[in-house]
């Protein structure tokens, strides 16, 4: 282990530019060991350019990698075993099973036959093993594409919009395998577009827009540097805007035609108000959220 | 690498044989062509001539004698004139007593010499023997292998060598775009291999897929029905079906690097393999074409395919015979790959 070993991953202050785009205009970050980094941000921000960059598949205009204490590019053959890249979800050979796709990218690494069973059923696939990946859902494939990158067993695991494109449920299955990566204690770091998945499941995000990283930290960190207040929200009717707005803490009381939202730095004393007053039906509180946080940043609401 | 390059054969093959579409095009479509074209020609070369013949008499008799025109009897002249008229028949022999005359097509010389030099050749034959007198000239006729061949004989390699080329230019091409277009590339990029397992890998694949495709055809040109019969020489051939297959594959590898859709693969195959095959001796004998034709024809590694296994599935030349296919094929394999490799690209 050297000392730039340290850390996982260090990127320092990469340009990439394709004509007159600045795809990736000055970033840097550093990811440690065992730490599930998110890279969130609009489609077009410069998230998969960045990680192709660090995955050591494109040379940076600009800037410096380190990949567990090496340079990704050009290729390094030494540091492959320890890298795993989920890729498109039709990265599979054809009219192959679940199971013989990942047999076939396990014996590139010189990795046994045993372990395409261990990696399905990680990922929950376990009773597609014998499905073909051309009968297999969406969201089944995407996680096909997740356990590819897993079976030779990668320190680093680099996820590329992993749950773009699945319904709900798919969503919700995926997120118990990441969690189920992390506590391996694989490091992941991963691109996504849906700010609220990315609120859960990440210990440390960056934002990126138009290429540049408008800010870095935990999710929550983030959205309490923020200082925004809470809104909580009544139906329509059970007050006036005018009592609403004299109750203890609210700062303000605004109504449209289903809902009274009042806006409070103080949620207790007024929720307590509320309460006293038989007003809870309906209510909902609502805390900042990191779509608050990029309206912030950018002035824009967010629109993936 | 050896567990890459037997895992990405295994790979490959089982997505061969999973894919109906595919073994249609490399077996099926081949030897639909093997059979129809086997059955088709089979009696190709033994028609014989056929003319009227109106009255009888000793001339016609002798005509029917010599095996090689076949009479069509009409009850009076005017329905055999107007067969000749329509085209239908090349020409009507009267025979009434002693004279015999021929009316004949003029539209096609040649046959129309052929009809009159053999009712000419019968009738004098008939004249020295009728007066008594023996003949001034001998004349004989012996019959000589010649170096026609029955058809089977050719659309057999001309067949087999197209059928390869196109499943081996198809196959590379295919593979190598919808790998890159799907990523598989880059995945195979990531892991820690090198090209050369990659390579291997689908050039035994593709060599597998034309020996199997070879057994096959031959096999079924074979049969009595079709009735090819192999020289002595036939393993010679090998050689030259080996190198043959490495040209096609590295057609297919330099399709496959230009290319960016599959789309586009299979319209610059088609191009190269459409013109290959019409012009290099695969559905009939080049020697046919014209000559700055069969010169066009030699720049294509099908028209040496076709000549190398002809030479040795049935002509049955010795090994010297192999140099000059087997080198012009090699070394366009060499060239092309070359080109190739220069052209390629992992990532779009």
């Amino acid at each position: 282990m050297t000392s730039t070993d340290a850390e996982a991953i260090v990127v320092d202050d990469i340009h990439k530019s394709y004509g007159d785009l600045r795809a990736v205009d000055g970033v840097s970050f550093t990811v440690g060991h065992g730490e599930f980094f998110g890279i969130l941000g609009p489609n077009g921000a410069g998230k998969t350019t960045a990680l192709e960059i660090i995955e050591g598949l494109r040379e940076p205009d600009r800037g410096s990698i380190r990949l567990l204490g090496l340079d990704p590019f050009p290729r390094k053959v030494a540091l492959l075993p320890r890298i795993g890249v989920q890729l498109q979800a039709s990265a599979f050979f054809d009219k192959l099973t679940a199971r013989e796709q990942l047999e076939t990218f396990a014996a590139l690494y010189g990795v046994g036959p045993a372990r395409a069973a261990e990696v399905l059923e990680l990922v929950g696939l376990t009773e597609k093993a014998n499905t073909r990946e051309d009968k297999l859902s969406g969201g089944q494939r995407q996680r096909l594409s997740i356990a590819c990158a897993l079976v030779h067993d990668p320190d680093i695991v680099f996820l590329d919009e992993p749950t773009a494109a699945l319904d709900p449920q798919a969503r919700r299955n995926l997120w118990d395998v990441l969690r189920a990566i992390q506590e391996r204690g694989k490091t992941i770091v991963y691109t996504t577009h849906y700010l609220d998945e990315a609120e859960i499941l990440c210990d440390r995000v960056a934002i990126m827009d138009r290429g540049r990283v408008l800010a870095m930290d935990t999710p929550a960190a983030l959205v309490r540097g923020l200082d925004a207040p809470t809104r909580i929200i009544l139906e329509r009717g059970v007050l006036t805007a005018a009592e609403a707005g004299a109750l203890p803490g609210a700062d303000e009381a605004a109504e449209d035609e289903q809902s009274l939202t009042i806006t409070t730095r103080t949620p207790a004393p007024l929720l307590t108000a509320l309460a006293e007053r038989g007003a809870l039906d309906g209510l909902q509180v609502r805390t900042a959220t990191l779509e608050d946080v990029f309206l912030h940043l950018t002035g824009r609401e967010y629109r993936a | 690498m050896k567990g890459a390059f037997k895992s990405l054969s295994v790979a490959m093959v089982k997505g061969f044989l999973r894919d109906k579409t595919t073994l249609f095009f490399a077996f099926l479509f081949p030897l639909m062509f093997l059979v129809i074209f086997g059955l088709l020609f089979r009696d190709a070369g033994n028609e014989k001539i056929k003319i009227g013949a109106v009255g009888d008499g000793q001339v016609l008799v002798a005509l029917e004698r010599t095996g090689a025109v076949e009479l069509e009897r009409f009850d009076d002249l005017e329905a055999g004139l107007a067969k000749v008229r329509d085209g239908d028949l090349p020409g009507v022999v009267q025979a009434s007593g002693d004279e015999v005359v021929l009316r004949f097509a003029a539209s096609d010389q040649a046959q129309a010499g052929t009809v009159q030099g053999l009712v000419a050749g019968v009738t004098q034959q008939l004249n020295v023997a009728a007066s008594g007198a023996p003949p001034k000239y001998d004349f004989r006729a012996e019959q000589v292998e010649d170096a026609s061949l029955q058809p089977i004989q050719y659309l057999t390699p001309g067949i087999l060598s197209w059928g390869t080329a196109v499943t081996a230019v198809f196959g590379a091409a295919i593979t190598l775009v919808n790998w890159r277009r799907k990523q598989v590339l880059r995945r195979l990029r990531l892991a820690p291999i090198g090209a050369t397992p990659i390579l291997a890998s689908r050039v035994v694949v593709t060599i597998g897929v034309a020996v199997l495709q070879a057994l096959l055809f031959v096999g079924v040109a074979l049969l009595p029905v079709f009735g090819l019969t192999l020289s002595g020489t036939w393993w010679l051939s090998i050689p030259v079906f080996l190198s043959g297959v490495l040209a096609f594959f590295a057609i297919g590898m330099l399709v496959g690097a230009f290319c960016k859709t599959e789309e586009a693969a299979t319209g610059a195959a088609n191009i190269v393999v459409l013109p290959m095959a019409f012009l290099s001796g695969t559905f009939f004998p080049i020697d046919k074409a014209p000559d700055w034709l069969q010169t066009v024809s030699k720049v294509f590694p099908l028209r040496h395919v076709n000549d190398g296994m002809m030479d040795f599935l049935v002509r049955g030349k010795g090994p010297e015979a192999l140099l000059l296919p087997c080198g012009v094929l090699l070394g366009f394999t060499l060239v092309v790959a070359f080109i190739a490799s220069k052209v390629f690209s992992w990532e779009d």
